[in-house]
């Protein structure tokens, strides 16, 4: 770096080699402190960007009450719009709750009633009423969120959707 | 510095005039080249131009004024963008009423916001024309290496400018579009999900995505392109202006006959920016930006596509697994644009248009195998392709990202051997013609995303869309 100094600099009396080595020092401790002060900067930008709102929710606010069990019929999905949920109560009786945002890149996939499937209108992704992929591009079976049942009352924790690769059975809440 | 005519008795001299002196280092009226030379150096902006330029870069087919087109719609953008601030609300609830407001009920409110629109749209097309022009002139060559550095950063802002406006409206198109955007960086491995977290700023598209979109457009991004404009600008003088032109095998002799660009070039680059503000006028006053709906997250439009300039890497994700399609191929093209000006050319062909006529024959060949290969691949993979079906045993990684891209590389890389061996093309020649090849295939890619695809993203005729 000392080469950077201007000529006079270097002509000067106290240019002894313990001087321009001092001075070098100096200078690379200057870039130094400039380097972290850069990286600070861009440590607290990265900080001020980190998702928001995404922290867990209170308790009241993320669990949604679905209603008593004998309201949902076996072979039946309901959509939830406010938890942004379908509720799906299988042939068995059992529930499961199914995210309406579509693996494949996002959108919301409505419940086809006629066809017992959901179908996603941007890339045409079709899943089963368990959330199973019947139809690519989507890669893996619709997110689900856990469920619990008190006293007959269905009752969906929206807080964390649970990604999965496909139905399994234990994912399923009987009453 | 020659201050010309300071001598003269001031006294003499009404205020408008001194004040204007006191403006205008130098003449204010130029009488000979000497004082023209003047003008442009002691100008804060003209000095960015060269001084002088060789007579023959003049010629408008050699650089179609793109590079001083993409500055006029930047300046158009930021002289409309700073009055749709004072009316746009970046809040979910307000945002898409304050964009009806401004077409309704604001004096030119939606003209103002149809030359943004069209401003933005037109210059996304023109720096890649631009771009075009660089490189099939080969003005990417040292000394100017960097600036095709610069540009390629340029470009990077310029697209991400456009993105980050797109969602501003919060309308259907702008919400879905960065829904399947923002979706797609789900497909990086690893950091996936993190990247996607913090460009929407939490889970989903809300509140905070438009705000931290909004920094980004109004913010961020415009004072980036600024910065690098000018940077930009004095790298081409400091290489003593554009590429000098030349014809196929032409020798250039060693002083070519230079001229002032105080008027030549300044005059002409006027000329060209007046015909393009009145373009764009004229435009946006006859048709309109699109507004859709409000936007509803519980609702998905169908199709869904991302905006125009992204559906080619969107068309990619019908084509290749996630990981290839978001990642891998991104990633090479962008490496490949980085290192072109840095690779050992055995010959140049600077100022020539696609290097020679040997060049020009190879590229015409490259662009004719894309026009067929990549239709073909796009409507065999529709209706013909099941990678599923035929290699149930591999994981899907493979068969439909790792498979198809060795396929397709194969492809490239034969035919470029092919090309240096049987038409002993230079490497210069032969990068070009793949430059091309790929080139034309990302086009018909777009093309096809744009106007190819219809409900639910199957192929279809523009006119059944
Ligand atoms: C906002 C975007 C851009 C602006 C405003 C801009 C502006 C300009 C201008 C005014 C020139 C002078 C010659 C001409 O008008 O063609 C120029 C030259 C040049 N540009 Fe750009 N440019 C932009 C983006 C790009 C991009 C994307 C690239 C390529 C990666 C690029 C690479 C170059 C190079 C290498 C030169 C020198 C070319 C030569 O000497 O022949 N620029 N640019
Ligand atoms: S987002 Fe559902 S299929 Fe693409």
């Amino acid at each position: 770096m000392s080469d950077r100094r201007p000529e006079v600099e270097t002509k000067g009396p106290d240019s002894t080699v313990g001087a321009s080595s001092r001075r070098s020092f100096l200078w690379k401790i200057w870039l130094g402190l400039g380097g972290l002060a850069v990286l600070e900067y861009i440590w607290l930008a990265a900080d001020f960007l980190r998702p928001r709102g995404s922290g867990p929710a209170d308790d009241a606010e993320s669990i949604i009450i679905a209603g008593a069990v004998e309201r949902f019929s076996p072979g039946s999905v309901t959509a939830f719009p406010t938890g942004k949920f379908y509720l799906a109560r299988l042939e068995n009786g059992g529930f499961l709750a199914l995210s309406r945002e579509c693996t494949h890149l996002g959108c919301t996939v409505p419940w086809i009633d006629d066809e017992a499937r959901f179908v996603c209108p941007c890339h045409s992704s079709a899943y089963d009423m368990r959330g199973d992929v019947l139809n690519p591009p989507a890669p893996r079976a619709l997110d689900n969120y856990a469920v619990r049942i008190e006293n007959g009352i269905v009752k969906v924790d929206v807080s964390r959707p649970l990604k999965r690769r496909s139905f399994e059975y234990a994912q399923i809440v009987l009453p | 510095m020659s201050d010309a005519g300071s001598d003269q008795s001031e006294g003499r001299v009404g205020l408008g005039r001194r004040f204007w002196r006191s403006v205008f280092r130098g003449p204010l009226y130029p009488r000979d080249d000497r004082e023209r030379k003047w003008v442009v150096v002691n100008n804060l902006i003209l000095h960015f131009r060269p001084v002088q330029l060789p007579a023959r870069s003049l010629k408008y087919t050699h650089t179609f004024g793109l590079g001083g087109m993409s500055l006029v719609l930047f300046l158009l953008l930021a002289a409309t963008g700073v009055l749709l601030m004072f009316v746009y609300e970046p809040s979910p609830e307000r945002a898409y009423e304050s964009i009806r407001a401004l077409e309704n009920e604001v004096f030119f409110g939606k003209l103002v916001r149809n030359i943004h629109h069209w401003s933005a749209n037109f210059l996304i097309a023109v720096v890649f024309l631009h771009l075009l022009r660089v490189y099939f002139t080969g003005g990417y060559h040292a000394p100017r290496q960097f600036n095709w550095l610069i540009g390629l950063t340029l470009l990077l802002c310029v697209l991400v400018s456009n993105f980050t406006g797109y969602l501003l409206p919060w309308d259907q198109l702008s919400y879905w579009a960065i829904t399947i955007c923002t979706g797609m960086i789900g497909y990086v491995p690893l950091i996936g999900e993190w990247l996607q977290g913090v460009i929407r700023g939490g889970p989903e598209i809300g509140s905070a995505t438009l705000i931290n979109f909004y920094t980004f457009h109004t913010t961020v991004v415009p004072v980036l392109l600024i910065v690098l404009m000018a940077w930009h600008f004095w790298r081409v003088r400091k290489a003593h202006g554009v590429v000098v032109p030349r014809a196929p095998g032409e020798e250039l002799e060693e002083k070519p006959e230079s001229v002032l660009a105080l008027p030549n070039l300044l005059m002409r680059e006027f000329a060209v920016a007046l015909i393009l503000v009145a373009f764009v006028m004229a435009f946006s006053v006859f048709v309109n930006a699109p507004l859709d709906a409000a936007a509803n997250p519980g609702m998905s439009p169908n199709p869904a596509k991302a905006p125009w300039y992204f559906v080619g890497f969107q068309e990619l994700l019908f084509h290749f697994h996630g990981s290839f399609a978001v990642v891998v191929i991104p990633l090479l093209v962008a490496a490949a644009l980085v290192l072109l000006p840095y690779l050992r050319y055995d010959h140049q062909g600077e100022g020539v248009w696609f290097v020679s006529l040997r060049g020009r024959q190879l590229g015409v060949a490259a662009a004719l195998i894309a026009l067929v290969v990549t239709p073909l691949w796009i409507v065999l993979d529709e209706y013909w392709i099941d990678y599923a079906a035929w290699l149930s045993g591999l994981p899907p990684v493979l068969r439909e990202g790792a498979l198809p891209f060795a396929v397709l590389l194969a492809l490239i890389v034969g035919l470029y051997i092919a090309i240096r061996r049987r038409f002993s093309a230079s490497r210069v020649e032969a990068v070009q013609a793949m430059f091309v090849l790929l080139g034309v295939a990302f086009a018909i890619l777009t093309i096809t995303g744009v106007w190819f695809r219809g409900a639910g993203m199957a192929l279809a005729w523009p006119w059944n869309l």
